[in-house]
């Protein structure tokens, strides 16, 4: 039992990424019938806004420091961030350790930036391409955005830790009255799960309870239709891109602790994140999300002991495994809409 | 000649002139000379020209064709490559078999993955092949590193049985052969300073090269190939007319999965180690880079992507800071620093980013490719002599 929800727990926050990314995914696709290679590379630009983020709070300037001396002798040389100078160090301070999650009101308008560019500035001509050429140049894109990133931060893992409030991990065990350290699991991937559950409902109340998400829909339903009635459908649209970018962008700043960020981990993701997208269903948001979370939980089920004891390297295929399987008995995926990529 | 059109029989002949004068063409600089660093005419490089050209050929039969994007065909190629390894480990380091088996075993994997993979198109049947890929990627990097080598990959061993080798001498190691011919044996011209390279390895790639492109060509001009290209054009008018299409894309594709396990076979004859890596999907991505930039679809196009990739890496990345600054000394000092500065990211280990901003050009101005833009070049000086309105003889098949 101990066992089982902890397999559930670690499942989450894997599972967690895969839905915040195929949600972004499946927007771009229903939205502007666009199969966004380029998608992993929001998430690790996301990511990388975190760490930018970090290094901005932490610019800092010399000052001369009469109390201590350095090895020769001479009055020692200390790095003081401009934040201290601003705000006081015990403010600085905090605002360090809490680099992260601030992070995010600093990647939300890059993010949307980002978005808007890639949308007007690329994208757009791709709508009446075949899907293969939309493929084609995002993937290209993705190779050309890693890269950029490769040049400016390095090939290697940029650490950037959680605020030390949640450097500790959470007692499940205990409070579920079963012995202590049962279950523990790390305050910061519980942070992360409700983090994308948050995200994940704030997207589909502006689809389902606004007018602007009510005019999406109806555009996501029949594009034509609505262009007719006189709405600039495609402005729309664009910022429905501005957003799965943002949402995309902010899965992998909060990733950031989880695993340090590096110009790889934006493919990485982007492979798995297709097959969510898939097993989802194409087009289908709630599909998306649940797919997400179910092939996460698969993923780490996978990886128990006993089940690697009966089918050695089961963890590492099995995403792989359960899209093939999906495709080929419901091949529009679990709540896939008819009418949808099928040719 | 050979069945072919007098224009196919002249392409077939220029590829062959490039293949056999490869190691004078790719060395123009002398030896010595300071640009003698960019010199492209040695084995390693030559071979892997060629191979690759095998890989994309192979992969264009499928894209090029039937309009099937595969982004897991190095998949075939590693597994083409782990079955000619063990060829050379189990029975004779002589490559005819390895390679014979090496394609063999990945047509018959190819057979598995397309069946499965077929029975849906567009972006479904791209994310088959891709989740194929990974998970023989993943395997053969985990569960299966009793038959792969796991991360160490695979090499022959002094202690490997080799029923038909017999025992090997004493202090020396296992060297890939065809019938006693050392794959690595070279001789060396010197003309004036400048040093030529004749490699038996790459002389046999070559060959096989040839063959594949003849192979291809045939198919191309096959009724086949008219099948297959009416497959890319319109399915669903396929299916009405009553046709099954399924049976010419599987052949398509296992065609195609038999080239990447050959190439991959090629790669273990000159250079004998595998490497899970080989089968990463961003191998597969570079095929595909291979393919859409030289021109899919068109004969000698992916033949002239893989060598311009392949060759453009060994040169990009061999540029570094002080090279660059020899080049811009003519500018004045701040000038030079500038220009250093704005080209540096994309040169040396930067060449990435010039191959993924490259492709995407491609793709988004020249969707034929390097093909299409040489044949744009050439209308501009053929339009004044000809009325472009006059028919050219070639019927433009209707959409």
């Amino acid at each position: 039992m101990d066992a089982f929800l902890l397999q559930i727990l670690n499942g989450l926050d894997k599972g967690s990424a895969y839905a915040l990314i195929a949600l972004g995914l499946t927007l771009i696709f229903g939205t502007l019938g666009v199969v966004n290679f380029a998608h992993g590379a929001l998430f690790m630009i996301g990511a990388f806004c975190a760490v930018t983020f970090t290094k901005l709070l932490t610019l800092s300037h010399k000052v001369v420091d009469e109390s201590r001396k350095d090895f020769l002798g001479n009055p020692m040389q200390v790095d003081v961030p401009y934040i201290y100078d601003w705000f006081g160090q015990e403010t600085g301070d905090a605002m360090i350790d809490w680099a992260v999650p601030l992070s995010i009101l600093f990647a939300i308008p890059v993010m949307i930036a980002i978005g808007f560019i890639m949308e007007r500035g690329l994208i757009k001509h791709f709508y009446k391409r075949p899907h293969a050429d939309q493929i084609l140049v995002t993937f290209g894109l993705a190779i050309v955005l890693a890269e950029i990133i490769k040049y400016y931060y390095g090939a290697n893992p940029i650490p950037t830790p959680a605020p030390s409030a949640f450097a500790g991990s959470f007692d499940f065990g205990a409070m579920l009255g079963m012995d202590a350290n049962t279950i523990i699991y790390p305050y910061w991937r519980l942070i992360y799960f409700g983090f994308a559950a948050l995200i994940i409902g704030v997207v589909f109340a502006f689809l389902q309870f606004t007018t602007f998400g009510m005019v999406v829909r109806a555009g996501m339903a029949d594009r034509e239709t609505v262009g007719l009635l006189g709405i600039d459908i495609d402005k729309r649209f664009t910022i429905m891109f501005g957003i799965a970018a943002a949402v995309a962008g902010l899965a992998g700043v909060m990733y950031a602790p989880i695993n340090s960020p590096n110009y790889n981990m934006g493919m990485d993701f982007l492979v798995l994140s297709f097959v969510v997208v898939v097993v989802g269903g194409m087009g289908s948001l709630p599909g998306a999300v649940l797919a997400g979370f179910l092939l996460g939980i698969l993923e780490s089920f996978a990886s128990m002991a006993f089940v690697l004891d009966a089918i050695p390297g089961l963890n590492q295929i099995i995403i792989y495994l359960v899209a093939i399987i999906i495709l080929l008995t419901r091949p529009r995926g679990l709540m896939g809409r008819k009418g949808v990529m099928e040719d | 000649m050979l069945g072919l059109k007098k224009r196919d029989a002249g392409l077939l002949a220029i590829v062959a002139c490039l293949c056999l004068f490869a190691p004078f063409l790719l060395n123009p600089f002398p030896e010595g000379s300071a640009m003698a660093q960019f010199n492209a005419g040695y084995p390693d490089l030559m071979q892997r020209l060629v191979i690759f050209g095998i890989f994309a050929i192979g992969f264009n039969i499928l894209f090029g064709l039937t309009g099937y994007l595969s982004f897991g065909h190095a998949a075939f190629l590693g597994v083409g490559s782990y079955a000619a390894i063990w060829m050379m480990k189990l029975l004779t380091m002589n490559i005819v078999p390895a390679i014979i088996v090496s394609v063999l075993v990945a047509g018959l994997f190819s057979l598995v993955v397309g069946w499965i993979s077929l029975r849906r198109s567009g972006i479904y049947f791209s994310i088959l092949t891709l989740a194929f890929a990974q998970m023989s990627y993943a395997l053969a990097y985990s569960v299966l590193t009793p038959i792969t080598g796991g991360e160490t990959g695979l090499q022959p061993k002094y202690t490997d049985p080799r029923i038909l080798d017999g025992a090997p001498l004493p202090g020396q190691t296992p060297r890939a052969n065809l019938f006693g011919l050392d794959m690595k044996a070279s001789t060396q011209l010197n003309i004036g300073d400048w040093v030529f390279t004749f490699n038996a390895g790459y002389y046999i790639a070559a060959a096989v090269m040839l063959i594949a492109f003849y192979l291809s060509i045939r198919i191309f001009r096959s009724p086949f190939g008219m099948m297959l290209r009416a497959v890319k054009s319109n399915q669903h008018r396929m299916n009405y007319t009553g046709l099954n299409s399924k049976p010419y894309t599987l052949a398509a594709f296992v065609i195609s999965g038999m080239y990447a396990g050959l190439a991959g076979g090629l790669l273990v004859a000159m250079d004998t180690q595998v490497g899970a890596e080989r089968m990463f999907w961003t191998a597969s991505g570079e095929v595909v880079l291979m393919a859409i930039l030289g021109g899919a679809g068109t004969l000698i196009g992916p033949v002239l992507g893989a060598g311009f990739i392949k060759y453009m890496e060994n040169i990009v990345s061999k540029i570094n800071e002080s090279i660059l600054e020899q080049w811009f000394a003519f500018l004045p000092d701040s000038l030079t620093d500038l220009m250093v500065t704005l080209v540096y990211p994309f040169v040396g280990k930067g060449w990435h980013l010039t191959l993924g901003l490259l492709f995407m050009l491609v793709v988004i101005f020249l969707p034929g490719g390097l093909v299409e833009g040489g044949q744009r070049i050439g209308n501009l000086f053929r339009r004044k002599k000809t009325d472009p309105k006059s028919p050219d003889g070639k019927t433009t098949p209707a959409e």
